[in-house]
């Protein structure tokens, strides 16, 4: 069937080409799949509270120095890498290649010593004996908890460095355009926006008083 | 809106000033250190949550209206972005009142033997 073929009387029926909502389609699919990781992370928070709200002896370990000082840092890395994330993006849609390649490398740094040192406080963590299901303190679910949340949150950290550094060499070499740096930094400004959350509800609710 | 964005590659909402990015970078900053000031009010523990979980919500909005550029995408596309979210969200809420039974009542394996009133397991 040709497209001459496609008529409805006299009007002939248009192929609609363009993608739902009118932008991109990599785009889209990255807002649905933003929208299904939310809903996980959503979930992972929602059965932490449950099971904190249910434990009669949850405990409430973390103190200022070094666990409280550290989520500092870590939330001042990951917030400024969202804006160099930003100023990446903006310097590829502006057709500045190299400059793009800088920001997004910045970025990618950022998130290398957001990872180390949640490792290292991971590791302060174990050394306290805090295990996957029992700890010196209280409900063993504590770890079970902190360990899946922290880590789900810091394996998208891992995996959006890897990408952030292959789509800035690709669009520096000219083989990725601006769309999919766009579509990196939604990404990387939603790994930030979770962590958001995870920082209130996993360390400031259980900080020692 | 979005068939100019089409046309010009989306480098629209990147155009603008960057002193509006700015703003926005140290608004979050500002409501993520009013988080760890609300941490250490030593409020009572609901009062505590709500108050920094309505932080995380304005910090979350910044990020995705400016960083994310949701605010200039297809209007029908925000809306539906914003239901499908909010009600996957809400639906996941439906269990909380069991989990209140450890301070209201708490399940016979956990009481203390001096305590138990309903039947022995």
């Amino acid at each position: 069937m040709s497209q001459s073929d496609l008529t409805m009387g006299s009007h002939p029926i248009v192929l609609e080409r363009s993608s739902p909502f009118a932008i991109p389609t990599k785009k889209l699919a990255m807002w649905l799949f933003l929208i299904a990781d939310a809903a996980t992370f959503a979930a992972c928070l929602v059965a932490y509270g449950f099971l904190r709200n249910g434990s009669i002896n949850w405990p409430t370990p973390f103190k200022f120095f070094p666990t409280v000082v550290n989520a500092m840092v870590m939330t001042f890395i990951l917030v400024t890498s969202s804006l160099t994330m930003f100023l990446g993006v903006r310097s590829a849609k502006l057709g500045d290649r190299d400059a793009a390649f800088r920001w997004t490398m910045l970025t990618a740094a950022g998130g290398a010593i957001f990872a180390l040192l949640h490792i290292r406080e991971w590791m302060g963590l174990i050394d306290e004996g805090v295990r996957l299901f029992r700890n010196p303190w209280g409900s063993g679910l504590f770890g079970a908890s902190f360990f899946s949340i922290t880590g789900l949150h810091l394996t998208h950290v891992t995996v959006g460095i890897v990408v952030l550094i292959v789509v800035g060499l690709r669009h520096k070499n000219g083989r990725s355009d601006a769309d999919d740096m766009e579509i990196t930094g939604l990404y990387w400004h939603f790994v930030d926006l979770v962590w958001m959350f995870v920082v209130p509800l996993v360390y400031l609710l259980n900080i020692s008083k | 809106m979005a068939l100019a964005q089409q046309q010009d590659g989306g480098a629209t909402p990147y155009a603008a000033s960057l002193g509006k990015y700015l703003l926005v970078y140290v608004g979050i900053l500002v409501l993520a250190g009013l988080q760890f000031v609300i941490a250490y009010q030593h409020a009572d523990v609901r009062a505590t949550l709500f108050r920094m979980l309505v932080v995380a919500f304005i910090e979350a909005g910044l990020a995705v209206v400016f960083f994310m550029h949701l605010g200039s995408e297809n209007r029908t596309f925000v809306t539906w972005v914003a239901v499908v979210t909010l009600f996957v969200l809400a639906a996941m809420q439906y269990s909380w009142t069991d989990s209140f039974r450890m301070e209201k009542d708490a399940p016979p394996s956990y009481r203390a033997p001096s305590t138990q009133a309903g039947p022995s397991q």
